[in-house]
């Protein structure tokens, strides 16, 4: 009896947990279902059993009943279950875009308060070190709009891929080149290995370029100090195949099936850094498979991450 | 000499509080996330600390609730200097033992400074 209510409140503090009302919440639902059936089915034996005479007959007439009461409990649970899970992404939502764009908004409001100061003495090099932060907060936000356009433009259905011959290679060897500066503030070095000949081949340039860039940002980002980031491409068949492999922190077995989710972060990225929107792969996973290719990762936490994705050659 | 910790992972805010309160005097020791805050906390004794309250790798109220916890640092006056606006978090942090709360946005450089050294001379 005591445990019976003990697990009834823990029912209840998950629901609350959700953001939805008790009636509303899957767990609890399928508990009052899963009652209603026991008392249904109690009482239709008895009843059955009074007026007719076929034990065999009641049983499975039983059982019948019973069963489409199941089914229904289940479309009703399932469908709750979906309303919630859009409750939480919606506020997830709101709750990490204010962050996101608050955090530079703030910056800004503090760089121009202190410039425009009368009471602070300001040397010249101190108002360019200001001006540039200025300039770095500002890429920010236009970064997260862009980001969040784009995901807008994904949902709709209205992102165009226009494909051209190009060559990956030489993109993939642009974008380490790019990403140098950046590799070498966290003393990570970022190793291409080829393959030799490899053709040219049908692609959006200007998203793929999102993808790649993403993948090497993260690899950067989530790699331990002093390490080492490994990229390979090479012709399989009809397609290109590209492996991005590092030592980083990897992803911890319980979110690898929300990795590709809008504005999911692991738990060990956020620990690494709390700036970033939670969008890349989502965007990268969209235009991967808009260019019908297939993108997809191995990890294992504090051992590394290794992302792949293929492109159709034609 | 008044010590200030700052444990707050956006650099420019840092440097924005440090480059009015520093002429002024005071020192500031910055910590870009909650392990090194309590970290700096035991070794350097501040006299306040400024808390953020959305930081990598241990959250804010984690870091206030571990200080409030620590002999060596539970009498150090925190005050909270976050974005995150909701009341029950304002409540949080007053019940885990923060001196005050303010919202970044709702005020200007000079007007926080203000009121940090305002807090010193009490």
């Amino acid at each position: 009896m005591i445990g019976k209510i003990f697990k009834k409140l823990n029912i209840i503090g998950q629901c609350r947990d959700q953001g939805v009302s008790v009636w509303q919440c899957p767990q609890f639902l399928f508990l009052m279902m899963g009652l209603v059936i026991i008392v249904t089915s109690i009482i239709f034996f008895l009843i059955g059993t009074r007026y007719i005479v076929n034990l065999y007959f009641v049983a499975l007439l039983n059982i019948f009943i019973t069963l489409i009461l199941f089914i229904i409990s289940f479309i009703i649970t399932r469908s709750f279950e979906r309303l919630s899970e859009v409750v939480r992404m919606k506020s997830e939502f709101v709750n990490i875009v204010s962050h996101q764009l608050m955090t530079p908004i703030t910056n800004i409001k503090w760089i121009t308060d202190f410039l425009t100061s009368k009471n602070v003495k300001k040397t010249p090099k101190k108002k360019e070190e200001y001006f540039s932060q200025l300039k770095r907060n500002i890429e920010r936000m236009v970064e997260l709009v862009d980001n969040l356009l784009l995901v807008s433009r994904i949902e709709k259905g209205s992102f165009p891929i226009r494909k051209r011959k190009s060559s990956l290679e030489d993109l993939i060897k642009d974008l380490i080149n790019r990403s140098k500066v950046f590799a070498d503030a966290f003393n990570i070095k970022i190793k291409f290995y080829p393959q030799n000949n490899l053709p040219k081949s049908f692609f959006d340039p200007t998203f793929i370029k999102l993808v790649v860039e993403n993948l090497i940002d993260n690899a950067i980002r989530y790699s331990k100090k002093e390490g080492k980031i490994e990229i390979w491409l090479e012709k399989k068949k009809n397609f290109l195949y590209f492996k991005i492999k590092d030592k980083g922190v990897g992803i911890p077995k319980a979110d690898h099936k929300y990795i590709f989710q809008k504005f999911f972060r692991s738990e060990n990225a956020i620990k690494e850094q709390t700036e970033g929107s939670g969008l890349g792969l989502y965007i990268a996973k969209s235009i991967i498979k808009k260019s019908k290719g297939k993108i997809w990762f191995e990890s294992e936490e504090m051992k590394g991450t290794t992302f792949y994705f293929t492109l159709p050659i034609k | 000499m008044k010590k200030i910790l700052f444990i707050e992972d956006e650099q420019t805010i840092q440097k924005a509080i440090g480059d009015i309160l520093e002429p002024e005097g005071y020192k500031i020791i910055n910590a870009l996330n909650g392990e090194i805050g309590l970290r700096l906390a035991k070794t350097e004794k501040p006299d306040l600390i400024l808390l953020d309250l959305i930081l990598p790798k241990v959250h804010g109220f984690d870091v206030l609730k571990k200080l409030k916890e620590d002999p060596e640092t539970k009498k150090i006056p925190v005050i909270v200097l976050t974005n995150l606006e909701e009341v029950k978090n304002v409540e949080k942090a007053i019940e885990l033992g923060a001196t005050t709360y303010f919202i970044k946005t709702s005020y200007t450089l000079e007007e926080v400074t203000d009121k940090i050294k305002k807090i010193f001379e009490k």
